[in-house]
């Protein structure tokens, strides 16, 4: 590897986006190249001060609640130029309520919709099924942990290749839940990531995957054999929480990865 | 919490072919109400992109308002996975018919700006390092803001899609509508540019590896 193409692929390995081949390849390099090393480091502070900043502008209330307020009527409120099918501009019952398509369509689409909901509901119960087999295959001896390491550097990395995101890892010592690996696990047949925590002689098992279960921006609850069990979307991942710590205590676990998911940092 | 489709959806479902009014409303409602779920935790995420974007709150209260109003429309063509980069898709489009209106030159996709990228010339020189280079001065926030900003119109759109909206490389790649590789190329040109005028900044002599008071 040459200086030009480690300039670009240092950066890369700062965002956690290499590959293990990869970044073994730039370590390597950047292990006999000081001028390199000195751009690394030096861009590595700069995305740690980045990170640390508050440069995300929260969007104003007045604008939250105008969007809000629009969203019963969309068509009502859609500006002119947006080309907007004349039935519906047309002042009517119907249009009160926003539709979009009209009459034997839109009872396809509702027998659709509300089937979804319905199968979301089964299969969301099928998955927290299957999320509490996993939790408590985990904890067969030697079953817990693929990747062991308190340091979240080296399991968000480990993940590269092995499941089809990158998982948020996020270190929450200072707040109790010991980060203590990751493991490659399988929910409905797809790989999935499972960081692990622990909080005293509890573990957590902490579920993420691209598509696990229907969407659920609220955090959802279930018990299963006595397991709690937490689901939550956000950041177009799903989140499933498993441990058998008690309800209080699971719901500041996820609490405090929702935070620091939002945040970029625990609090 | 679950969501209360359980109790009324079966009851929906067997009214739902005699498209009584009721249902019509109940369905729309429930379309609402699934849409607001899944894209109003992410209402701080396209703000900020806008206003960076934008460069001017006003502009990007309406884009964000724009953007969800033609989320709501496409949402029934919406299959997932993921909200946010698909919210932030959309609002892309809405700040580049801004940029249209505007009249100025600086859309995100001028290709041109990649240009250098093919033949591995670095666009902006860097000062040989040296330990100096090493120490990153100390800026706060507003002047890191400002500094983001500042960027061209692509690299701004690369760093904040990155370091604001944490977007994966896939995820920026889909949503500024270029290959990883540019993502890559373009985060690498933004962080060098962004750290030429930070260290460049006379303002805050502190050092964050130096001693703070």
């Amino acid at each position: 590897m040459n200086c030009a193409e480690c300039e670009t692929l240092i950066h890369a390995l700062i965002d956690g986006e290499l590959d293990a081949g990869h970044a073994r390849d730039v370590e390597m390099h950047l292990a006999t190249c000081p001028g390199c090393t000195a751009k690394f480091e030096a861009f590595r502070a700069m995305r740690e001060a980045m990170a640390g900043a508050r440069l995300k502008d929260k969007a104003p209330a007045a604008l939250r609640s105008r969007i809000e307020a629009a969203l019963p009527l969309p068509a009502a409120q859609a500006p002119a130029e947006i080309a907007v099918p004349r039935q519906l501009r047309a002042p009517s019952r119907r249009m009160f309520f926003g539709g979009f398509a009209a009459g034997a369509a839109l009872s396809g689409a509702i027998a659709a919709t509300v089937m979804l909901g319905v199968f979301d509901n089964d299969r969301n119960q099928t998955i927290a099924d299957e999320v509490v087999s996993a939790h408590i295959r985990s904890l067969q001896p030697g079953h817990l942990m693929d990747v062991e390491t308190s340091d979240q550097h080296t399991v968000k990395p480990w993940f590269d290749g092995k499941v089809d995101v990158a998982p948020p890892v996020i270190d929450l010592t200072a707040e109790g839940f010991t980060l203590i690996g990751g493991r490659l696990d399988y929910i409905d047949g797809e790989p999935v990531a499972a960081v692990v925590y622990k909080r005293r002689k509890h573990i957590i098992n902490l579920f993420v995957a691209q598509r696990l279960g229907a969407a659920h921006a609220n955090v959802t609850d279930r018990t299963v054999q006595g397991y709690n069990v937490r689901h939550w979307s956000a950041g177009g991942l799903d989140f499933w929480a498993v441990s058998d710590l008690d309800p209080t205590e699971l719901d500041e676990f996820v609490r405090k990865i929702s935070a620091a998911l939002r945040g970029g940092g625990p609090s | 919490m679950l969501v209360p489709l359980q109790s009324r959806a079966p009851q929906a479902f067997w009214t739902a072919g005699s498209d009584t009014m009721t249902a019509d409303a109940n369905a729309e409602l429930e379309r609402a109400r699934r849409f607001r779920d899944a894209a109003l935790p992410y209402l701080d995420d396209v703000f900020a992109l806008a206003r960076y974007l934008l460069h001017s709150a006003a502009d990007a209260e309406d884009a964000t308002q724009e953007c969800y109003l033609r989320a709501l429309r496409h949402f029934d063509s919406y299959h997932g996975p993921a909200m946010k980069p698909w919210l932030l898709a959309i609002l892309r489009n809405v700040c580049n018919a801004e940029f249209i209106r505007r009249g100025k030159a600086d859309l995100p996709a001028a290709e041109a700006d990649d240009g250098p990228d093919a033949a591995g010339a670095p666009l902006w020189q860097e000062p040989p390092a040296s330990p100096e280079a090493l120490l990153l001065r100390h800026q706060d926030d507003a002047a890191i803001r400002r500094l983001v900003a500042a960027l061209p119109l692509p690299f701004r759109e690369a760093i904040v899609l990155r370091e604001v909206n944490e977007l994966s490389y896939q995820q920026i790649a889909e949503v500024a509508g270029v290959p990883v590789g540019t993502v890559m190329s373009r985060l690498a040109r933004a962080r060098a540019m962004l750290r030429s005028a930070w260290n460049a900044t006379e303002s805050a002599p502190q050092t964050v590896s130096g001693n703070t008071p």
